[in-house]
């Protein structure tokens, strides 16, 4: 993992008293709220229905067990004892006051941790592949390119105030785990005669226009990287919308002037940011790269005994092959039934800062779908570990199951949402409780938004719901097909809304619509694909 | 008003007239770029321009930046000032991107704006100031 040096420390240290000096200006009244808004965002601070919100940075999901118990900490000391991680897989905080903030932001800072960045119309946290570093299919590990990007992106001078809010994903997988078409901009790492580079992909997004993102470049080497980025910014900086914040996102430029419009634009800029000299070298990556060195691994391969059947069930769920024989990747879903997704208590991360600890060489991810992987267990461990997690009530066996539910937190806490998100989810997750039932069902990413600005990833769900308010009743629209994965599509609308519990019974007819015309081992989307959406449709409102 | 100034030669007296008035008759040293003006258009006239402004309707507006970074990698070395809704909290961005004077259209306290201007000793990325990018300092 990433150690910081004196140069990072001393930059997240003057944030600190930075933001401790905003705060008190703030409360001094020399600043309006309004001024103070972007400053408050641009640092995770958003003021939501009940209370602050905190959202603090887990820069591409990666933490170590001293991160995690600070985690726990916060949520103990300053908050009501959880926390909720987030589709960005950073981890926020929902009943914060204004006058600590300065005050956890130091107690991050002992742990190399901060909320720079969290929010704002600027480049935010840089998200990656939380199998990173234990993937099978890796090119590289894409987490030193994506420390690399944090460094570049943060306090960028020209790119602070840009039309709208800027994303960044870095994936090195043919199979995408990190939504990576979907962003602002995403990069596939690749290798192409022997060097390694990246393809550069611009505009995708959620949202109310949610649009997959074109390839602009299909390789930028490494020491160009930086300049290539820059270039897209400018150009975006220049030329995004700014009359209407709705049409302000990158992908609204590129889809108006057009992809290879923009790639002129972009060739244009990069001929001239090149001659800058902003490239760090490459001894830099290679700098960063040291740190993310594989672990001293000494683990015999040896299987599990699968005699306890509960056990089997969470290894074929949630435990994913590793690239080192012996080891295994395991998924900690933060879903349990009837549950609020992507929330953990105090005590449960704490648990799981003591498992990475013990059996993980002292690393966790956060993953976009809001669960958390312990990336680096020796197969001899596998059975200790879901002991652990089951005594901490953290061993449901459901990832990517139809109750590995993504969602936002909706009208019980988002001033921006239309309907309530986690009741929902919660109904859902109960209604196929059931584990063989889930488990034949396969896998079905299931993913809800209480608003049209997508948080909840609902365009990108096999099955996707969104909450809109209908003459000031929640209403529940359902789309299908869509997929943020390797197989990126957007889902599309399949007709009038519903209630709360007729969502839910949507959702189970079109389950029975699967179950009755799969053919083979088709997952939900495979089938809806195929098939289109007419029987869907004719057994849900017919 | 020019409220803070970080140059030591003389304030240009002279009025600066918009990007259109200033293409049609180029004999003014003082130009006023508005954010969708293109700061390229500049570039053949540099060598004749003391003065610079770029204006901030609204501080979320950041084209400004931009427009500065491109007006001093191109070589620009005259004063380039930021004017109109320009808050404490932009200026330090506002320095690296090139900006050297700075016309608020609300008067800062300059208390705050010193403390803003001192708290980072180093810059992650280079730009247009004179900022070594701690990549550089670490591989010398």
């Amino acid at each position: 993992m990433y150690k910081y040096d004196n140069y990072d420390q001393a930059m997240v240290d003057a944030r600190v008293a930075e933001f401790r000096d905003q705060i008190n200006r703030r409360i001094a009244g020399e600043i309006t709220e309004d001024q103070f808004k972007p400053l408050r965002l641009m640092n995770g601070l958003y003021l939501q229905l009940h209370a602050y919100m905190l959202r603090v940075a887990i820069p591409y999901g990666t933490l170590d067990s001293r991160q995690m118990r600070m985690l726990a900490h916060i949520a103990r000391k300053y908050d009501r004892d959880y926390g909720h991680f987030t589709t960005r897989q950073n981890i926020q905080y929902n009943w914060i006051k204004l006058e600590d903030c300065a005050d956890i932001l130091e107690e991050l800072a002992t742990v190399e941790m901060h909320a720079i960045q969290t929010s704002g119309n600027c480049i935010r946290n840089i998200s990656s592949d939380q199998y990173a570093g234990a993937a099978a299919d890796e090119v590289t590990d894409p987490r030193p390119w994506a420390e690399l990007l944090r460094q570049w992106s943060t306090f960028h001078p020209e790119f602070s105030y840009l039309p709208r809010k800027f994303k960044i994903a870095v994936i090195a997988s043919s199979e995408d785990r990190a939504a990576m078409r979907l962003h602002d901009i995403g990069l596939e790492l690749v290798r192409k005669d022997g060097e390694l580079g990246a393809r550069v992909f611009v505009g995708g997004g959620m949202g109310r226009t949610p649009m997959i993102a074109p390839e602009i470049n299909p390789f930028v080497k490494a020491d160009d990287l930086l300049s290539y980025l820059e270039a897209c910014l400018r150009v975006y900086n220049r030329y995004g919308r700014r009359d209407n914040m709705y049409k302000a996102r990158i992908k609204i430029l590129i889809h108006e002037i057009g992809a290879d419009e923009y790639r002129r634009q972009v060739a244009e800029e990069f001929a001239h940011v090149k001659t800058l000299g902003i490239d760090p070298p490459l001894a830099e990556l290679e700098r960063i790269s040291a740190f993310f060195a594989p672990p001293a691994y000494n683990a015999a391969d040896a299987e599990p005994d699968r005699n306890d059947p509960d056990f089997a069930l969470w290894l074929d769920q949630n435990v994913k092959p590793h690239k080192q024989a012996g080891y295994a990747i395991v998924n900690i879903s933060l879903k349990p039934i009837g549950g609020i997704p992507g929330d953990a208590t105090s005590a449960q991360i704490d648990v799981m800062a003591d498992l990475a600890e013990k059996y993980s060489f002292d690393e966790l991810r956060v993953t976009h779908a809001q669960n958390i992987v312990l990336p680096y267990v020796a197969k001899r461990d596998l059975y200790a570990v879901w002991q652990a997690l089951r005594e901490a009530e953290l061993a449901d066996a459901n990832l990517d199951l139809i109750s590995d539910i993504i969602a936002c937190p909706g009208l019980d806490y988002c001033s921006l949402a239309n309907a309530r998100s986690i009741p929902v989810a919660q109904k859902i997750a109960t209604r196929f409780a059931d584990m063989d039932r889930q488990r034949d069902l396969g896998e079905l990413k299931l993913k809800i938004s209480g608003c049209i600005n997508a948080c909840g990833h609902h365009h990108a769900g096999h099955i996707g719901i969104l909450g809109v308010d209908k003459k000031g009743v929640e209403n529940y629209q359902l789309t299908f097909g869509g997929s943020g994965a390797e197989d990126v599509s957007i889902g599309k609308i399949i007709g009038p809304g519903f209630d709360e519990d007729g969502v839910v019974d949507a959702v189970e007819k079109a389950t029975e619509v699967y179950k009755a015309l799969r053919k083979g081992d088709e997952r939900f989307v495979d089938t809806y694909r195929r098939v289109g959406l007419e029987p869907f449709k004719e057994a849900i409102y017919g | 008003m020019v409220e803070f100034r970080y140059r030591t030669d003389e304030v240009t007296e002279q009025p600066s007239v918009t990007l259109d008035a200033f293409l049609d008759q180029s004999n003014a040293t003082a130009v006023r770029l508005e954010p969708d003006d293109d700061a390229r258009a500049l570039i053949p006239f540099l060598d004749r321009l003391t003065l610079i402004e770029v204006a901030f309707p609204k501080f979320r507006d950041g084209r400004g930046y931009s427009a500065a970074r491109i007006l001093r990698e191109a070589g620009y070395q005259g004063e380039l000032r930021a004017q109109g809704d320009v808050l404490v909290d932009q200026m330090a961005y506002m320095r690296r991107c090139g900006f050297d004077s700075f016309a608020p259209e609300a008067s800062l306290n300059p208390d705050a704006v010193a403390r803003a201007l001192a708290f980072y000793d180093h810059a992650y990325q280079g730009a247009a100031d004179s900022a070594v990018p701690i990549w550089k300092r670490r591989h010398g």
